[in-house]
């Protein structure tokens, strides 16, 4: 209990300080001006969610290979988590593309990834609310799972080759790009902070699912007993069991 | 048992199960030409416009068709527990795939080959010229959609709402085969056609990527 104040205390600390340097200490941007420093929380969600999706797969790698539930377990927690970042990153895009693009949404190669990113995520979800069986659902979604994952750069390319809009990648991205250091700075703490949040998030939900799935055995399990011992006692004391 | 020879039994059991009926046929035609009609309803495009939009609605009526018609791919075989007599055969579960893909790939080729000259009338596009380029796009991009759609058939087919979950599943995993599909067709029917290598390659490389992924994954997908 003492770890997760202090947890808590300390990832408090980190988001207010990622927010205060985003606002204050990072330097203005040339031509967007105030409007650029939506993109300290923009990238960091970004990089947050592509991070989940990843998690994901190799959770579902790693259920078909060892057919341990706590790597399902561990698979719905990561899509959940990824598909917040992801409507986060879905929100603030067209707010800042409007002023600075004139448009809300445009059909660029990275919109339209995440956005089918995001639609492939929430089906995933959906497909596991609609399978009863727990060993089935783990195995069918972790098959979708990879699926999923494997149409990313497909969905990529295509759309890359189709038309894009976007910068070209500003960070990493060769000849005349990259950040000035003060903003590469901030961003980093950015994305720490976010980290910060959502992987006690991510760990939070991997234990719920655990557990509910320890919980669904153990009502199984009483569920037979019952069932057992009203085939061999009168139906009253099987009542006064259950 | 090889592989092959058995998913061309699998296959002969489809098609004579599907050409006793023709159900699935008849129904996919018919609501593929619902779409192409309704289309044109909508948007009223001129003649320009439909050699530019016209391969768009194309693919989308395939793609509609296509989620619908391979629902029963695998939902058909559970009504009687005739997957679990698949399921003991001794054949590799691949070879029960590959059956239900090729003979799924033959339904929606079918469907397609009603189809295009229906669209090719209708909207005023000729094809004369570009017909063999035109099945290799076809082909390609019907490849895709009819792997990734039988494996998605598979995985639907335990879920509760099932028909309405495939195309949920299916239709934005098959969004760059739509772009490269459309691509590909629309340069076929430009003033002076080419075949576009870019997009033509793209589509071999999904129908690739996604049949390794089922040929990999499809113990998994169809154990009991």
């Amino acid at each position: 209990m003492k770890t997760r104040i202090a947890g808590t205390v300390v990832v408090a600390a980190l988001v207010i300080f990622a927010g205060y340097a985003a606002l204050y200490i990072a330097p203005d941007e040339r031509t967007m001006h105030e409007i650029q420093r939506i993109f300290y929380f923009h990238v960091p969600s970004w990089i947050t969610s592509f991070t989940a999706f990843t998690v994901v797969c190799l959770a579902n790698v790693a259920y078909l290979l060892t057919r341990q539930q706590r790597w399902d377990s561990l698979g719905v927690a990561a899509a959940e988590v990824g598909v917040i970042g992801c409507t986060i990153g879905l929100l603030t895009g067209p707010l800042w593309a409007r002023p600075v693009w004139g448009v809300w949404w445009t059909w660029d190669a990275r919109l339209t990834t995440t956005f089918i990113l995001w639609l492939l995520y929430v089906s995933y979800l959906l497909l596991r609310g609609l399978l009863e069986d727990p060993e089935r659902r783990a195995t069918l979604s972790a098959v979708f799972g990879i699926f999923a994952y494997l149409d990313v750069p497909l969905v990529y390319v295509s759309n890359r080759l189709w038309r894009t809009q976007h910068p070209q990648p500003v960070i990493l991205g060769g000849q005349g790009s990259g950040l000035n250091p003060t903003m590469a700075r901030v961003l980093l703490l950015c994305v720490v902070a976010v980290f910060g949040i959502m992987i006690p998030l991510l760990l939070d939900r991997y234990r719920l699912e655990c557990l509910r799935h320890e919980l669904d055995e153990l009502r199984l399990a009483v569920e037979a007993r019952s069932t057992n011992s009203d085939s061999a006692l009168s139906p009253a004391t099987g009542k006064d069991r259950s | 048992m090889s592989t092959a020879r058995a998913a061309a039994i699998l296959l002969t059991k489809e098609l004579r199960l599907e050409f006793r009926t023709r159900e699935l046929l008849n129904t996919t035609i018919i609501f593929a030409m619902v779409v192409v009609v309704l289309f044109s309803f909508a948007f009223n495009p001129t003649p320009e416009e439909s050699r530019r939009y016209g391969p768009g609605l194309l693919w989308i009526a395939f793609l509609f068709a296509g989620s619908l018609m391979l629902h029963p791919s695998f939902a058909r075989e559970q009504s009687n527990q005739t997957l679990d007599a698949l399921r003991m055969a001794p054949v590799s579960t691949f070879a029960i795939l590959l059956g239900k893909m090729l003979a799924n790939f033959i339904f929606l080729s079918l469907a397609e080959v009603v189809l295009v000259p229906v669209f090719a009338v209708l909207y005023n596009v000729s094809l004369a010229g570009v017909i063999g380029r035109l099945i290799l796009v076809l082909v390609l991009g019907t490849l895709g959609l009819v792997i990734t759609g039988t494996v998605f058939s598979a995985v639907s087919a335990h879920a509760r709402m099932r028909e309405l979950l495939l195309p949920l599943l299916l239709l934005p995993i098959l969004a760059p085969l739509l772009i490269a599909a459309v691509e590909a067709t629309v340069s076929l029917l430009a003033d002076e056609p080419v075949l576009d290598r870019t997009w033509t390659t793209f589509l071999a490389g999904f129908d690739i990527v996604f049949l390794s992924a089922s040929w990999l994954l499809c113990d998994f997908l169809l154990e009991e």
